[in-house]
């Protein structure tokens, strides 16, 4: 069973997808919660093992007993044990959290339809991360990307609609992309396998300079940034989270880009190599770099001017986003630290803020900011999830924000990178002032919005669950080790 | 590497910066032995052209089959030796058949993935065209953002409407 782990945490959520629809409705939601509840137990049981292992080793399984390079190969390291744990606790707590969500947003003969695909997604986003092998990579990609979009399109709204297929014409473009990226490596490597790429990399310096793999990092990163949302490639991501139904826009939110960054750190460290970073193609580098230092800055600002809670938080993730690919840009153990931590921080974060506006909906039946009025007064535990999320959003110390940000600030000093420091300052500024209009408006407000009570339970405790997580992990030295093991073993 | 033969890329001419006509003899020897690799740039750009500029949402996603459809070619061309036969175990090999090169089976192999990749993408595109279509009654971009501006400015309007009464009945008050 141990040894099985690695494939059972993908199958387990892949065949539930395809037992869900035969259930009966309430017995499909408990299947989903059961399904991703084993998921998170394996991943947390594969992030322990992971860690026993000696420094630079992995937990390697073949599929179906053909070795890797003729089979395909998942192998779990300290990097994506953290990624994976984020993820299947992510998709188990969504999964609590959206019974009463998805009843009330959509119709009801929809639904065991919509649990379906939502476990078909959180499976593929696992099997990106989860995978030794570039083209297993690209075929889990494009299982979250399509079920991405039939999450978004299932929104109320008809604009749910034109969202879900911007998405889709974009999301294939960047997939397209990164096919074209594995068909240059194939033709310059001849294998598919990540850990024999580095192998011939490793033999065969010289290919560095080949203007075949030059071209096929390009297309990865092009592809990536336009999966991930990177600034500018932003475009089809607001009306995507504003649009969707509550809960496919708190699972997006808080893991669907991440994972396309991951791919992008996999791809740069473990296939291509730190080396090639430096020499191969700086100015990949480069670009990255002020890709990221520009999303950091023009996220909050696009995100103050908007009325509509989940498209300000969409905005807000764009610039999130920046923190995740700054440590790639930076490259060095600080700067790394800062943005694995950010992987399991901002899903906290994004996570209770996308909670919050699902209330909303839930509660008031739209997502308008000035619908927080007296929220405080109504709903306390919601408003004090807002609270602390957005706090540790703006990055104040003690909250899991601020370590992100420590951490990518000594990152950029070391790297040389000063210009990096007053980037982030205005950008929590800029988070500060639309973090703030939300509180005020939360606690005090003179009259009260149209929230007459908090949410039920069953997605009150999911959501303080994320919150506290916002605050655990930035108290307790609980994910510091965790991502500073990650940094090492990438470079 | 499997490869055609002669190199990929047309060999740069020792005056590169004023093209010679040995320099347009390469590249006419690299169109003829290398010109699936013409054709799937040129499919690709037309795929991307489509992609981007048309306002026809189905338009846009026939875009997107040509440019997936180029992506196969190159995956197939970088597969392909001249001459060589199909990778198939023989148990009776025909007289003449050994030593003759079989082509690389693994891009074909991937592309079929991406075919049904390609399929499934094409399909839920189409699906919400369809939907697209039913709520909005056009599939050009263009109408559906107006559309779309005009249905936001007309709640906003009734919003602030809403707003005034209440703020009247709360001064009648």
């Amino acid at each position: 069973m141990d040894a099985q782990l690695p494939a059972l945490v993908i199958v387990v959520p892949l065949l539930a997808a395809l037992l869900v629809p035969l259930a009966g409705r309430r017995a499909a939601w408990g299947l989903v919660a059961l399904a991703l509840l084993l998921a998170f137990a394996g991943c947390v049981r594969l992030l322990v093992r992971a860690h026993a292992l000696p420094e630079g080793e992995a937990i390697r399984y073949a599929l179906g007993g053909w070795a890797a390079p003729v089979g395909i190969e998942y192998v779990v390291d300290r990097l994506n044990a953290l990624v994976l744990t984020m993820l299947s606790g992510v998709a188990f707590l969504v999964a609590l959290w959206m019974r009463r969500s998805t009843a009330r947003e959509i119709r009801p003969p929809a639904v065991t339809g919509y649990y379906s695909v939502f476990l078909l997604m959180a499976a593929g986003l696992m099997g990106i991360t989860i995978t030794g092998d570039v083209f297993n990579l690209y075929v889990f990609l494009e299982i979250a990307s399509i079920t991405a979009y039939v999450l978004i399109a299932m929104g109320r709204r008809r604009q749910a609609l034109y969202a879900g297929y911007s998405y889709l014409i974009l999301g294939s473009l960047g997939a397209t992309f990164i096919l074209l990226g594995i068909g240059h490596l194939y033709m310059a490597t001849g294998t598919l396998a990540m850990a024999d790429i580095a192998a011939v990399f490793a033999r065969e310096p010289q290919l560095y300079d080949s203007s075949v793999i030059r071209t096929a990092f390009a297309f990865f990163t092009v592809g990536l940034a336009l999966k991930m949302a990177l600034f500018p490639l932003h475009g089809w991501q607001p009306g995507a989270y504003a649009e969707a139904p509550s809960a496919t826009s708190v699972f997006l939110a808080a893991t669907a880009t991440k994972v396309s960054a991951y791919a992008l750190y996999r791809v740069a460290f473990t296939v291509f190599g730190v080396r090639f970073l430096e020499t191969g193609l700086p100015v990949v580098r480069d670009a990255l770099l002020v890709m990221a230092c520009s999303a950091i800055v023009v996220g909050p600002l696009l995100a103050i001017r908007q009325h509509d809670l989940k498209r300000l938080l969409a905005y807000s993730s764009v610039g999130q986003i920046g923190y995740v690919v700054l440590g790639l840009a930076l490259h060095n153990a600080d700067g790394l630290t800062g943005s694995f931590l950010h992987f399991w921080n901002h899903a906290a974060a994004k996570g209770a803020l996308f909670c919050v506006a699902g209330a909303l909906a839930y509660r008031a039946g739209t997502t308008q900011v000035a619908a927080l009025k007296g929220l405080g007064r109504r709903a306390p535990l919601t408003a004090m999830l807002l609270t602390v999320a957005a706090c540790s959003m703006v990055g104040v110390p003690l909250t899991a924000g601020f370590l992100t940000k420590w951490y990518l600030a000594r990152g950029a000093l070391e790297a040389g990178q000063w210009a990096v420091i007053p980037v982030l300052l205005a950008s929590s500024l800029f988070t500060a002032v639309y973090a703030w209009r939300l509180l005020q408006l939360a606690w005090f407000a003179d009259e009260d919005g149209p929230v007459a009570e908090d949410v039920p339970w069953s997605m009150r405790a999911p959501s303080l669950v994320l919150g506290a997580a916002c605050l655990v992990l930035g108290v307790a030295p609980l994910a510091l080790p965790v991502a500073q093991a990650a940094a090492e073993a990438l470079l | 590497m499997p490869d055609a033969g002669g190199p990929l890329l047309p060999p740069a001419g020792p005056a590169a910066a004023v093209p010679g006509p040995a320099a347009f003899a390469d590249v006419l020897g690299w169109l003829a032995t290398h010109y699936n690799y013409a054709i799937y740039i040129l499919l690709m750009m037309i795929g991307l052209y489509a992609v981007l500029a048309k306002g026809n949402l189905v338009k846009k996603v026939i875009g997107l089959n040509l440019l997936q459809t180029a992506v196969f070619l190159f995956y197939l061309s970088i597969g392909k030796i001249d001459g060589a036969t199909a990778p198939v175990v023989w148990t009776d090999r025909p007289p003449g058949a050994e030593g003759v090169p079989y082509e690389n089976p693994v891009p074909h192999v991937l592309m079929l993935t991406a075919i049904v990749v390609g399929v499934s993408v094409t399909a839920v595109a189409l699906a919400l065209v369809v939907r697209i279509r039913e709520a909005y009654g056009t599939v050009d971009e263009g109408e559906i953002l107006a559309s779309d501006e005009a249905q936001e400015e007309a709640e906003s309007a009734r919003a602030e409407a809403q707003e005034a009464a209440a703020d009247a009945a709360g001064a009648r008050e």
